[in-house]
């Protein structure tokens, strides 16, 4: 398409001499850059000048006023020794590793689920996707009230079927469990909308072979549609494990990272570095760690995101 | 029902031999057992349907309850009488209005400068040739998915630099500088066919012109799109306003609910009373723009 553009202004202008054709190349950056001015301004302040600064401050200590220190690959040192830090690694990692699957798969289940032909399919969508537009505050809150400890909704439940109380405020794992439901109670209709959009695509003679070779629904659901939404789950695996890096509102609201530790997560530690310890420095320095990482995965994802538009 | 289809299949049997016959009665079964799917299907669908808008009665459920009720002993999932006494509390309590006034203020100022920003700089990308023009839009798509949790310690002393913390300025400019609708504004505009722009500029029209008199007429539904993305994304942020906001006047809904929660002995009922009012817009913009949501979403891939 940028070829064919090319050419196009090139016979326009080709009986015009070099000069007029180059100042018309010329005119064309200027507009060019004039266009793309006021968001590349917003972009360089508020992001590029804060990733420098950012890398900056992570070699300084400092506690919010006062001239700041230069202590070097400090905040690192203190960074690899500190328990907690590992801990909040460790945290985010085993959140993205529950989450991300259990959303992979309820998003592919629904998207067939819903891609059938039922009654009321568009109004099971609507209800499926409406957590999408549910804050992650107002969710955190709900939660809250969900999980309460004494008297909750949900233990009142399990009590209900014979169960025991949990304890999701008191003790580590089910803290971690509520967030877990929580979050994936807010991604589940992400994942089917995107799913539903790679089930629309695949051939419906396809369905059709596999049937007359007598593969049974599931054979055709293993061979025929978990493949052909291949570059889909792909797609978002990389956008549910970013996602899942950087799970913040509903952490700071619904557990603020606690008991203890237990459901304490980088961008969680980072905040209270920065703001809630003031210790700016390492908070900084939390954060390149997570920039880098949050890098790498949107690397890959450029990397390999020819592949999804192909087949889309 | 077994005997009749004994009988059907003798039947078929005579009329058109052993392996048609099992074809017919294959084809038969078949479709008993999808006539028993769609209701299998259905009632699956429907379980984990109300399943997932639980959550968002219960709120109702907790919003119009006596205070305190729900955290009794004893399952009830309704409420025992309607009350609005948490609505007026959350009023009495708190700058409900202002904190409203501020949600609005900041989403509209935000998604108008984000959806102009990011149209004129996605029909930069896509349409017109400057030198630099691939390493800039590959820098802005890298820092796509950057969280502000990465470089918040620096965008707060930026922001403090710059005389606007605490004030809607320092929430409205850096959320303004989002890289997403530009990738969003791109790929629309790259989809407009060349002839169309090509007419225009034999006509001896300049590019401000095509892009306000022909192109932007082309993509209302790109506008619509943005518009509503970047409503949402700023009616919803978190973590920026609590570090930006300090006075509670500022405060949009967000702060505001967090605001409620630290409180010493916190109100659930009331704090429910204002989470309603905060989700309820953005759940009414669904339910009359669900296509374009539907659409961003699946393009952009935020959320």
């Amino acid at each position: 398409m940028t070829a064919l553009s090319t050419r196009g202004r090139d016979d326009v202008v080709s009986s015009r001499p070099r000069a007029a054709r180059r100042t018309a190349r010329l005119r064309e950056s200027l507009v060019g850059w004039t266009f793309a001015a006021p968001n590349l301004v917003l972009m360089t302040l508020f992001l590029f000048i804060p990733i420098v600064w950012a890398l900056v401050i992570s070699f300084q200590e400092t506690k919010g006023f006062g001239d700041p220190e230069w202590v070097g690959l400090g905040n690192y040192v203190t960074l690899v020794n500190d328990g907690v830090f590992w801990q909040s690694l460790l945290n985010t990692v085993v959140f993205t590793i529950v989450t991300v699957p259990i959303e992979l798969i309820g998003g592919l289940g629904l998207a067939v689920l819903l891609n059938s032909v039922i009654p009321a399919r568009g109004l099971f969508r609507t209800m499926i996707v409406m957590p999408m537009v549910i804050s992650g505050v107002a969710s955190g809150m709900i939660s809250v009230i969900l999980f309460y400890q004494s008297n909750g909704l949900v233990n009142k439940i399990l009590q209900t079927l014979g169960l025991s109380p949990v304890g999701w405020q008191s003790e580590g794992t089910p803290a971690m469990i509520s967030v877990v439901i929580t979050a994936i109670w807010l991604r589940l209709g992400f994942n089917m909308i995107i799913y539903l959009a790679g089930l629309q695509s695949i051939s419906p003679e396809l369905y059709e072979a596999a049937r007359i070779d007598g593969a049974s629904k599931w054979q055709q659901f293993r061979s025929v549609t978990v493949p052909l939404v291949g570059p889909s789950t792909f797609f978002l695996l990389i956008m549910n494990v970013i996602a899942s890096f950087q799970v913040f509102d509903l952490i700071f609201v619904l557990t603020g990272g606690g008991p203890g530790n237990s459901t304490s997560v980088l961008v969680t530690y980072a905040y209270r570095n920065g703001f809630q310890i003031r210790e700016q420095g390492y908070g900084a320095a939390i954060g390149i760690v997570i920039l880098l990482i949050t890098l790498v995965f949107t690397f890959i994802q450029w990397k390999t995101s020819r592949t999804r538009d192909l087949v889309e | 029902m077994a005997e009749t289809t004994t009988l059907v299949q003798a039947v078929d049997t005579k009329n058109l031999g052993r392996r048609a016959a099992a074809r017919v009665q294959r084809r038969r079964q078949r479709h008993t057992s999808g006539r028993q799917g769609i209701v299998w299907r259905t009632l699956v669908a429907a379980v984990v349907s109300l399943a997932v808008i639980f959550p968002l009665y219960w709120m109702l459920v907790v919003a119009f309850s006596p205070r305190g009720e729900v955290f009794e002993p004893g399952l009830r999932l309704w409420p025992s009488t309607l009350t609005l006494e948490n609505f007026v509390k959350v009023f009495d309590r708190v700058p409900v209005m202002s904190w409203l006034g501020n949600s609005i203020v900041i989403g509209v100022f935000v998604t108008v400068f984000t959806v102009i920003v990011n149209l004129l700089a996605g029909y930069a990308f896509a349409r017109l040739h400057f030198a630099g023009r691939n390493t800039i839009f590959m820098l802005a798509l890298a820092t796509m998915m950057i969280p502000v949790q990465a470089i918040m310690v620096a965008q707060f002393k930026l922001v403090s630099g710059l005389g606007v913390y605490g004030s809607y300025w320092g929430v409205i400019l850096p959320g303004a500088a989002a890289a997403f609708g530009i990738f969003l504004a791109r790929q629309f505009f790259l989809g407009i066919p060349d002839e169309v722009i090509e007419a225009a500029r034999i006509d001896g029209a300049g590019h401000l012109r095509i892009f306000l008199q022909i192109v932007l007429p082309l993509c209302k539904p790109l506008i619509a799109v943005l518009t509503l993305l970047t409503l949402l994304g700023s009616w919803n942020d978190f973590a920026w306003p609590l570090i930006a906001l300090k006075d509670n006047d500022l405060f949009t809904l967000p702060i505001g609910l967090l605001y409620l929660k630290n409180q010493t002995s916190p109100d659930y009922n009331a704090i429910m009373a204002l989470a309603l009012i905060a989700v309820l817009p953005m759940v009414l913009l669904f339910i009359f723009f669900q296509r374009y949501f539907v659409q961003g979403f699946a393009r952009s891939g935020i959320k």
